[in-house]
């Protein structure tokens, strides 16, 4: 049986038998595709080789963040960074320990980039090992789940994520507190907590990143949410494309129990939780809540309408929380730090930060964690860098296939909720794609809703068979075939599926196209012709 | 008196809107005393005239020829009505859509499932050539009525040319097929 | 069971507390569109032609998915669900082969009726014109996948009623399609009982009974002696 000072012998013993010098490898998916692997080895024989074994530590961990300069390696005592590494640098790295000769690439901690981010969930990325449990416990994991199992009823749980403001970090921006009494209130003989690592935006990682960085901060998350709510099982719904978040999470699971964090009695109370890995087939559509449930029920991903909730009615028609990655990753924050704490970030209504996925046409590519209502200008220009060649920036693209894009004229919106919301687009679940001059929004709109048509369950009419209609007229006007009356039709469609679709997919499907509409109107009328024209093909 | 001036167009379709047109019989010679029949296929006029008040067309557009004339058809009347299913939809005449290019039906109709040894038709400027799609007249000109039906009844062709002369809004009563 | 009153087009009505807007508008003789729902299967709110507009709801709701509350106000046929309901029938008729005049179902069929119903005088949108299979592997009946709309009653019939699940959708989007056990030719689908209730679910002619398509007409010539004798012997 797991006892507070249990966790605090554990994280003395870890602490103690650290050595002097730490280095961190990124070890997560970014950096592994670019060699990691073989360079935290090649790092490990440099130490062996330079007799440091008694003094210097390799350490593989999760995401560091700048994946774009990937591989990643950090040292921690002094904070050097160093970026693009290869493999056969190591020894260099090592030996630049006592001050040798190191021409290996190095970051600056105190570019913006890093400098203006704020780290809470992902806060122990690019510092622990995911692997070990120990680690997470030495950097305090699992005193949040003690505290509020020894000292705090569920009523006061849920009162405290209420307080804070958090909001569902899965897109919508549901608050969260008020789901969890929702869920908690909800009569039902049994109540399941399911943690949504669906992430299927083209282009997003926040929630893969912080998976595969830290997925015990996950488990805790996800625990103390069931304490709240009153549920003993918790799934977490990963898609298949994501391996090593799908590993270390079965690791994590594994050692939790082992060590009584997860299962029954857990720190010697009466509270139960088991928590399974549920392995998604990849479709967008099974981020949706009720397709995920339908999912892991066996049955084919489809969103069924709603009313009723999951809230009320989820697994198995048993009230169910279902939260984002992210969700659960602020909650051991906000309780070990306090709900005032956390509400004291951000902006009067969405509160904490946010990790965005910053890609595209710029500089500095990569994860940040950013407080909300931090402008875009200042993500874009200071963190981001500008484009890399110079060219001037013409908007970005938040929320993906179902948020809008945001001209340059408007980047001192702040990114919060609502102000995403009111100049067309949505925060969604952190997608940021930097476009420059040269970037055709005819054709960005085209490429979001080919995305939506494929995605498309096919269950309700106007997303299955409205998509299609959508992405043959956005090509049309893209090859310079169209007419007025067909971008009339365009703009038809784009309300129909808006308030007749089933779920949210197709409902949001024509943001990207309403936005660049909005915006950059000119763009669609410069490439209409007078006349229908009909090719005389295949001849 | 000033008689309007009718046209009835054969695009691509099986004749049987006009046969339905026929059918009215003596009603034809009631017509006659308030319409000039100006341009039809059983009408000897070649090219489609101007300042016509209402054009049927029977048929959808499945060849440059048939795009062409439309164009002429929608220039130079009034009013257009799409009469049946073939022009409003392209019906029995798009039957091929789904099987592909006009290439490949080429292909299979005169090759594959004609003569092995034989060659693909071709004589510019007698035989039209076919599109790849077959389509409703209103995907190229706008149409002002649309009369469903394969073919629409008779009856339901004279209500709305009835209520078309007497300047009422016809009764479009009746679907496909 | 608790009574509710509610209006409907402005008309006040009452209805059963369980009951769902589509049942209570149809005892109260107002008609909304309907496809994917059939009275006796369980709804899934697919086809959202029955959407409605209900006043404190910046959504529209589908009736047949939506309970009756106390002092409900609801709206059924405003100019903007009627062009939206217009649409969706238009996007069906683009979406797959809806020859009528070659159609085992003309005349009756639900989305032809649906067609003049909702007023839809032609199709604004590009025909797709997929190219689809007809299944006649099954002794009785067959599949014209031309003219299945996906509404998953024969699914729903099969499975709830007839308690076997032979029909079940594969594929996503545009591309799903009907099938019958792991996709075997339905003829080769050792579940199905024959027992005809997806044939009578289907609004359209996609499911239909063999000898009823115009290429495959049965003819029992000895019926015409069996005629003459009857008349000679005045049977
Ligand atoms: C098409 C579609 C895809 C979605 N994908 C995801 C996803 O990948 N991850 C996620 O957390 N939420 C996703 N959502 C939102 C979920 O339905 C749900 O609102 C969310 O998981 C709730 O968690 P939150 O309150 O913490 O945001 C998606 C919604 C839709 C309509
Ligand atoms: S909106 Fe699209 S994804 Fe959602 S239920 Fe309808 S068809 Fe499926
Ligand atoms: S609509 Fe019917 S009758 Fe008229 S041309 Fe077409 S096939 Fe013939
Ligand atoms: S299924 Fe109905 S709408 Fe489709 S072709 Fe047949 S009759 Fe026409
Ligand atoms: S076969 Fe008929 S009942 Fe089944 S989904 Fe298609 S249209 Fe609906
Ligand atoms: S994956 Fe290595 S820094 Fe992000
Ligand atoms: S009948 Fe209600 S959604 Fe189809």
């Amino acid at each position: 049986m797991m006892e507070f000072q249990d966790l605090q012998i554990m994280a003395e013993q870890e602490r103690t038998r650290r050595k002097a010098i730490r280095i961190h490898c990124c070890t997560s998916s970014g950096c592994q595709a670019s060699g990691a692997l073989e360079l935290f080895h090649q790092l490990q024989a440099a130490v062996e080789a330079a007799g440091q074994n008694e003094r210097v530590d390799i350490i593989g961990v999760g995401c560091m963040g700048f994946c774009g300069q990937g591989p990643m390696v950090s040292v921690e005592a002094d904070g050097v960074l160093f970026e693009h590494v290869r493999p056969e640098q190591a020894p260099e790295i090592i030996a630049s320990l006592d001050g040798g000769p190191c021409n290996v690439k190095q970051g600056d901690h105190a570019h913006p980039f890093f400098a203006r981010q704020m780290h809470i969930v992902r806060r122990n990325g690019g510092v622990i090992d995911p692997e070990r449990i120990e680690e997470y416990i030495a950097v305090g994991g699992y005193q949040a789940l003690y505290h509020v199992l020894h000292e705090m009823s569920p009523a006061e749980v849920i009162d405290a994520i209420t307080r804070s403001g958090l909001r569902g970090r899965g897109g919508a921006g549901y608050p969260t507190g008020l789901k969890w009494a929702t869920v908690a209130k909800s009569p039902g003989e049994r109540k399941f907590v399911i943690c949504n690592g669906d992430e299927g935006d083209p282009g997003a990682f926040m929630d893969r990143s912080i998976l595969e960085s830290d997925p015990h901060l996950i488990l805790e998350g996800m625990s103390i949410a069931a304490y709240a709510v009153g549920a003993d099982q918790g799934y977490l719904y990963v898609r298949g494309e994501y391996p090593l978040a799908i590993a270390r999470l079965q690791k994590a699971i594994a050692q939790a129990r082992k060590h009584d964090l997860l299962g029954s009695q857990i720190f010697d109370t009466s509270f139960n939780f088991r928590v399974d890995i549920r392995v998604g087939a990849g479709a967008f559509v099974c981020g949706e809540e009720t397709a995920l449930i339908a999912s892991i029920e066996g049955r084919r991903g489809q969103p069924r309408p709603r009313p009723p909730y999951p809230a009320e009615h989820g697994l198995w028609g048993y009230p169910t929380l279902i939260n984002n990655v992210e969700t659960f990753g602020n909650i051991a924050p906000i309780i070990t730090n306090g709900a005032d704490w956390y509400a004291g970030i951000g902006t009067e209504r969405s509160k904490g930060t946010k990790v965005f996925a910053l890609t595209g046409k710029v500089r500095n590519t990569g994860l940040i964690e950013v407080p909300m209502g931090m402008t875009i200008r200042e993500i874009v220009e200071e963190l981001g860098g500008g484009t890399p060649d110079g060219t001037p920036v013409k908007g970005v693209q938040t929320g993906g296939p179902s948020g809008g894009c945001i001209p340059e004229a408007l980047f001192d919106t702040p990114v919060d909720y609502e102000s995403l919301a009111e100049v067309g687009s949505i925060m969604g679940s952190g997608g940021m794609v930097v476009m420059d001059a040269t970037t055709n929004m005819v054709e960005i709109a085209r490429f979001y809703m080919e995305f939506c048509m494929d995605e498309s369950c096919g269950k309700c009419i106007p997303c299955r068979t409205g998509t299609v209609q959508m992405y043959r007229l956005l090509s049309k006007i893209s090859a310079g075939q169209a007419t007025a009356a067909d971008l009339a039709t365009l703009e038809q469609l784009c309300h129909l599926l808006r308030e007749t679709s089933l779920c949210g997919l197709g409902q949001s499907a024509p943001n990207p196209v309403q936005s660049t509409l909005r915006y950059f109107r000119e763009e669609y009328e410069r490439l209409l012709r007078k006349r229908v024209t009909i090719n005389l093909t295949s001849r | 008196m000033n008689r309007l001036k009718l046209a009835t167009v054969w695009l691509g379709g099986c004749s049987g809107c006009h046969m339905s047109l026929l059918d009215l019989d003596e009603w034809l010679i009631d017509l006659a005393a308030h319409v000039e029949l100006v341009y039809s296929p059983i009408a000897d006029q070649k090219t489609f005239p101007e300042g016509v008040d209402l054009t049927l067309v029977e048929g959808a557009i499945a060849n440059d020829e048939h795009l062409e004339l439309i164009q002429d058809v929608r220039e130079r009347s009034r009013m257009v009505v799409a009469l049946g299913d073939c022009a409003v939809t392209g019906n029995v005449t798009a039957l091929r859509n789904p099987l592909g290019e006009a290439r490949s039906i080429l292909q299979q109709v005169y090759i594959e499932h004609g003569d092995p040894r034989g060659v693909l038709p071709s004589t510019p400027g007698i035989v039209p050539i076919l599109l790849d799609q077959v389509i409703p007249i209103h995907m190229i000109i706008p149409v002002d009525l649309f009369l469903a039906g394969c073919p629409p009844s008779g009856p339901r062709i004279r209500a709305v040319l009835e209520a078309l002369l007497a300047g009422t809004p016809p009764e479009l009563a009746g679907g496909f097929g | 069971m608790a009574a509710r009153t509610l209006t409907i087009n402005g008309t006040l009505i009452s209805a059963r507390s369980n009951e769902t807007v589509l049942e209570a508008a149809r005892e109260a003789g107002i008609s909304i569109p309907t496809l994917c729902h059939l009275d006796g299967l369980s709804e899934v709110g697919a086809c959202r032609l029955c959407l409605v507009e209900i006043a404190g709801s910046p959504k529209l709701q589908p009736a047949c998915h939506t309970t009756v509350t106390e002092g409900m106000e609801v709206q059924t046929d405003t100019p903007r669900l009627k062009a939206h309901r217009r649409a969706i029938v238009e996007l069906l008729f683009a979406e797959r082969n809806h020859i009528c005049a070659v159609c085992v179902a003309s005349g009756h069929c639900e989305l032809q009726q649906l067609a003049v119903e909702v007023g839809m005088s032609h199709v604004r949108y590009e025909y797709l014109s997929p190219d689809c299979s007809v299944d006649i592997s099954h002794a009785r009946f067959g599949i014209d996948h031309n003219r299945c709309v996906l509404c998953t009653r024969c699914v729903r019939a099969c499975d709830e009623v007839e308690g076997v699940h032979t029909w079940d959708i594969a594929g996503r989007g545009t591309n799903a399609r009907l099938i019958t056990d792991l996709n075997v030719p339905w003829g080769e689908a050792t579940s199905c009982t024959s027992c005809g209730k997806c044939l009578l679910a289907c609004p359209t002619g996609a499911i239909f009974s063999r000898g009823s398509t115009v290429a495959e007409l049965e003819r029992d010539a000895s019926r015409i002696a069996t005629i003459v004798a009857a008349r000679n012997e005045r049977w």
